[in-house]
């Protein structure tokens, strides 16, 4: 299997088995590729090269109504169901058969929901509109439905992720049962434990490749984030030694409920870069959008520059000396219909304003001052930001915020989908705004990256740090080992 | 319900203060005026369900008028001129749908080039002119005028029960729900989504063809500019009416009692002695009520119970 998203390869030739009765568990780092491999699985998006066999028949061009039939269901990290119909319907929809003109039996189709509910040991009244479910309730009558398609493949996609323990061990005693029946389970997840407690197989991704396919036991966890992990750190990084400062930012007891960041508690001082990891949706964005006033927070303590403050809008952030570059540059890093010297000077336009009017010339010069200092290739300063490549598009959304001349600076996967080369000027970058005494916290993937640029490391898992390595301590293993339940 | 209820605040207040209201001729000027906007909004509620807004259906209406006038002219029998203007309807209907389902673009930027583009070519055709001389066999449907309005109300109210059961009961319907509700979940669960967006407006293009013969009949002249506003009047009953303006939730039933609600606060008001200026402030905070009361509900509507797992 093989698939590029722009250009960028996510599946290189991926191959995968899967028996009847089994449950193969598919493990890999944030971006290995494994979500890709199951929209490939159910027809969600269509593979560049590839087949697939099911039960001998090989399809090349799979979509969603062809997966359906050949029986392969699948229930994603986001349930995929229609928030105003009501429970039985939902099951009913994609059960039903085809004819449009068919007239629909709403008791029939409530005594099924009942039914499949049943055999999923879930109580929940069928008649309820799914959007008053809860994330784990809508994730239970997914895996009614898919049992109600008489799936011979079941691909589950972090299905524990919003769970209790009670309802995880519910979820085990149903994929058992299903084992029992001959389905074949595809079982994604990021914890491991999981994974060795109901998986037959395991087979690793990384960065879009297939490691290799083991028995269960015949492998161990530490092997096991070896495997996932894989590479050496091959890239140079240029970190440069920096005298540390004072502190530019301390957070005590911070604290978001409706995000579940809880608890968080660090410093980063004047020229240091504090790395933030941990897996997707371990609560790193949201600590960020915290800082940024973007989600005033609950509880806790903020200071900037030794002075508590009270950050409850991005206005006021700035204000502060804080900078933000967010992890999707092109939704919300910079405005791609606009040319860079507009872009650039957009978190800070009373600088180029006189008398409330943007005066061109003034802009124009700033903006040159930045692109002549970050390198950015351009054909000119009134190019639209979405003609230029990933790397130059990041650059502006970092000199928009050098423009604030900020004194803390949070970048959210600064180098995501950004060519090699660029990534490296995006690095040294860093590190010069670092010795200028700037503090960075640098949220990344990439744990190479990481590692080569942060001067300590804050590892999050499910909504708060739980531990802080220094440079000299941090390993791979020992990130993943934090960042892994 | 809580429209229902306003109705019946509203009729009681009439039946004390106005019982004049109630009179025969009131009753069936306020019918006849109205039979037309309901079927239109019908239309513009399966639009709204499959999750898309048609803002033509003024223009089209217009168009639809004039067709039916010409063809009655030519001589048509009034069975084939509703044919006809029902089919010139569901052309510029499918015309929309096209355009928004395969085309992908927005409908609201779709459906406000067509009401602009459709209303002026309808002007420069027509050069303002309106259709007269039309055959006695076209007024009132050559029935008499007392017979007239129980056909008229027995068009509009089986086109009210067996869309309401399609809606309900038939699988065709459910994907228009379906579809409004979460496009996505609907591609994945093998609809053909361009299908369902194009039938919307073609059926409502149809709808709207024949609540424009209903309204031509009426009088002896059709004129070329008929329908003004009459986008924001459907629009409002079916808002009114409970449906939920990016789709997916509501009923024809609410549709109606919306259409209803609005409809009789103009009369009510001449009826009750106050100022008619205050018909649209007061049709305008109704609609704000009805939005904002169904943001309230879709608050409320978010996960508050726990699972209920048992031990099996």
């Amino acid at each position: 299997m093989t698939k590029a998203y722009a250009g960028v390869r996510a599946l290189k030739g991926v191959s995968f088995d899967l028996h009847a009765g089994e449950v193969h568990a598919l493990v890999g780092e944030n971006g290995a590729g494994k979500s890709t491999l199951i929209k490939v699985m159910t027809g969600a998006v269509a593979a560049d090269s590839g087949s697939i066999d099911v039960a001998g028949r090989r399809v090349t061009h799979m979509e969603p109504h062809a997966a359906r039939a050949l029986g392969i269901a699948a229930i994603y990290q986001q349930p995929a169901l229609f928030p105003h119909l009501t429970v039985a319907e939902n099951i009913a929809l994609t059960l039903e058969s085809a004819s449009v003109w068919r007239r629909v039996d709403w008791n029939a189709r409530r005594r099924r929901a009942r039914d499949l509910l049943n055999r999923v040991g879930a109580r929940i009244n069928p008649d309820r509109s799914v959007e008053t479910l809860s994330m784990p309730e809508q994730q239970i009558v997914e895996i009614a439905r898919a049992i109600g398609a008489d799936a011979r493949v079941l691909i589950m996609d972090e299905p524990t992720a919003s769970l209790d323990e009670r309802e995880v061990e519910h979820l085990f005693a149903v994929i058992a049962r299903l084992r029992e029946h001959g389905t074949g389970i595809v079982y994604i997840s990021h914890r491991l434990e999981e994974v060795f407690t109901i998986a037959d197989r395991i087979t690793v991704l990384r960065d879009g490749e297939s490691v290799g396919t083991w028995l269960t036991n015949e492998i161990d966890r530490p092997q096991l984030i070896r495997l996932m992990v894989g590479r050496e750190l091959s890239a140079v990084f240029p970190k440069r030694q920096v005298t540390l400062g004072e502190h530019a930012l301390a957070v005590r007891g911070l604290r978001h409920r409706a995000s579940g960041v809880f608890d968080v508690s660090f410093s980063v001082r004047r020229g240091e870069i504090l790395g933030l990891a941990g897996l997707v949706g371990s609560g790193r964005t949201e600590l960020a959008e915290i800082l940024f006033g973007l989600r005033p927070a609950d509880a806790g303590d903020i200071w900037i520059n030794g002075a508590t403050v009270r950050l409850t809008s991005p206005s006021q952030a700035i204000a502060r000396g804080l900078g933000y570059v967010p992890e999707d540059r092109r939704q919300h890093g910079v405005v791609l219909d606009m040319s860079i010297a507009s872009n650039a000077s957009l978190a800070n336009l009373k600088s180029v304003a006189r008398a409330g009017l943007i005066d061109r010339e003034v802009e124009r010069a700033s903006a040159a001052r930045y692109v002549d200092q970050l390198g950015i290739k351009a054909a000119s300063l009134d190019a639209d930001v979405g003609s230029l490549s990933g790397g130059n598009q990041q650059k502006v959304a970092l000199a928009r915020w050098l423009s604030t001349n900020p004194s803390i600076l949070i970048l959210d996967e600064p180098t995501q989908g950004v060519d090699v080369g660029s990534k490296a000027e995006i690095h040294a970058l860093m590190g010069a705004l670092a010795a200028r005494g700037l503090a960075i916290i640098m949220i990344s993937s990439e744990l190479p990256e990481i590692l080569g640029m942060s001067d300590r490391i804050a590892v999050m898992r499910a909504g708060t740090i739980r531990g802080v390595l220094t440079r000299a301590d941090a390993t791979q293993d020992k990130v993943l080992e934090l960042a892994i339940a | 319900m809580s429209v229902a209820l306003t109705i019946a605040a509203l009729l009681a207040a009439l039946a004390v203060a106005a019982p004049g209201f109630f009179s025969r001729e009131n009753l069936s000027d306020l019918l006849l005026g109205n039979l037309p906007v309901l079927i239109v909004a019908m239309g513009a509620t399966l639009v709204i369900l499959a999750g898309e807004i048609d803002i033509s259906v003024g223009s089209v209406f217009a168009i639809c008028g004039i067709v039916a006038g010409l063809v009655a002219q030519a001589g048509s029998p009034i069975l084939l001129t509703i044919a006809a203007t029902c089919a010139t309807g569901a052309v510029l209907g499918a015309l929309n749908g096209v355009l928004v389902a395969y085309a992908a673009l927005p409908s609201i930027v779709v459906t406000l080039a067509t009401m602009v583009a459709l209303r002026d070519g309808l002007r420069w055709a027509t050069q303002g002119a309106w259709v007269q001389n039309l055959p006695s066999g076209f007024q009132w449907f050559g029935l008499s005028q007392a017979v007239y309005p129980f056909v008229a109300c027995g068009i509009a109210a089986a086109l009210q029960v067996a869309l309401s059961y399609v809606l309900r009961h038939v699988a065709a319907g459910r994907t228009v729900y379906a579809t409004g509700s979460d496009v996505d979940a609907a591609r994945l669960a093998g609809f053909n989504i361009s299908l369902v967006k194009s039938a919307v407006f073609t059926i409502g293009g149809a709808l709207t063809g024949l609540a424009a013969v209903l309204n031509a009949v009426r009088f002896n002249q059709i004129p070329s500019n008929a329908g003004l506003g009459l986008e924001m009047k459907v629009i409002a009953a079916v808002v009114v009416g409970g449906v939920a303006i990016r789709g997916g939730r509501g009923s024809l039933t609410g549709t109606l009692l919306g259409l209803v609600l609005l409809a009789l606060i103009g009369p009510a008001l001449v009826f009750l002695g106050i100022s008619a200026y205050w018909e649209r402030a007061i049709q305008g905070a109704i609609i704000l009520a009805a939005v904002a009361l169904d943001a309230w509900r879709a608050r409320r509507r978010r996960p508050d119970v726990m699972l209920a797992v048992q031990a099996s």
